[in-house]
């Protein structure tokens, strides 16, 4: 199935606090929210990042595409939850309802148990918006 | 379809080059690139496999300006034309607003054409979405190659093949050279923004 998203400006921002509250206040560099063909929904940083946020929602919704069709392949519906450790930053995946994908963007200062607590608490959050 | 973000006033529009395996689509998007990069604030993407083949996608945002206060941001895609890659291609044509299919017209190729377009046929049709009410335009590449002699098919015979029914705009053209590039992309872009005025209305009231 295609889908088409209509955000309004209320759940804009409301999203955009919910990310603000529980992401950026923990200290992570760059949140994204896209949807799975792509597109940015919303983004907020730090204030220090400089990340091309449209190249990456590309890449993230393309990658998490493959890796559902990999979870296809061993029986599983999905993989919700995505993560790629660098040297200094990592990238945290996860999905929002059935459309939506969270990229959270951190470093190493920010412990990542602690993160996928806050991430859950915010797509719970987000999905009670949209 | 086009996201539309009315707080930060701006619409994101998703076209896709779509087409047989080696027909040039990735070579449209990279003259693009070129000949436009006073538009395009970044750099393009593109997820090559070892034989430099595309693998999953290129990826080229750019900007054409404002309509009606709204930013209108373009975000061009090519898919990989090798047969075997059908999964990634419906991954990239989700969401999809318009359509350029990038035919080859080397003679050897009559084939191939029409098969890629079927293909996209069916995959759009997997989104429930049809091929003859999308804006599509068609692009006959490669016609420089008549110059040094290889067989090309005549631009009636590669409308009869793929435009019989679709009656869709086309273009002969080259992307090696640059020919006609620009327009088929001007043309898909009219298209396409065209498709969504109704859609960016609602959005700007």
């Amino acid at each position: 199935m295609d889908f088409t998203f209509d955000f309004n400006k209320n759940q804009l921002e409301s999203i955009e606090n919910i990310l603000e509250e529980e992401l950026i206040g923990l200290g992570v560099e760059c949140v994204v929210l896209i949807d799975l063909a792509g597109n940015v929904i919303v983004n907020l940083d730090n204030g220090k990042c400089e990340h091309d946020v449209y190249s990456l929602a590309a890449l993230a919704a393309a990658n998490f595409g493959a890796v559902s069709a990999m979870a296809n392949i061993i029986g599983e519906e999905e993989f919700s939850l995505l993560f790629h450790k660098g040297e200094n930053d990592s990238i945290h995946f996860s999905k929002i309802g059935t459309d939506l994908l969270l990229l959270t963007i951190f470093g190493k200062e920010v412990s990542l148990g602690f993160l996928r607590l806050k991430v859950n608490e915010a797509n719970n959050k987000i999905k009670e918006l949209v | 379809m086009a996201l539309i973000n009315p707080k930060k006033k701006e619409v994101q529009v998703k076209i896709v080059y779509y087409g047989p395996g080696r027909g040039g689509k990735t070579t449209n998007l990279e003259y693009i690139n070129k000949k436009f990069r006073s538009r395009i604030k970044s750099e393009m993407v593109t997820v090559k496999t070892y034989n430099d083949r595309t693998l999953f996608f290129d990826f080229l945002p750019f900007d054409i300006g404002m309509i009606k206060g709204y930013t209108i941001k373009i975000q061009f895609y090519t898919v990989p034309g090798q047969v075997k890659y059908n999964a990634t291609r419906k991954l990239v044509l989700r969401g999809v607003d318009g359509i350029v299919f990038v035919a080859d017209s080397m003679t050897l190729r009559q084939e191939m054409n029409i098969k890629s377009l079927e293909n996209l046929r069916e995959n759009l049709a997997s989104f429930n979405k049809d091929l003859n009410n999308i804006p599509l335009v068609l692009q006959y590449n490669k016609r420089d190659l008549g110059k040094q002699g290889i067989p090309i098919l005549p631009i009636e015979t590669l409308e009869s093949d793929l435009n019989g029914s679709l009656k869709v705009p086309y273009f002969p053209a080259s992307a090696v050279t640059g020919e006609n590039v620009a327009a088929t992309m001007k043309k898909i872009i009219s298209l396409t923004v065209i498709s969504l005025r109704e859609k960016l209305d609602l959005g700007g009231k």
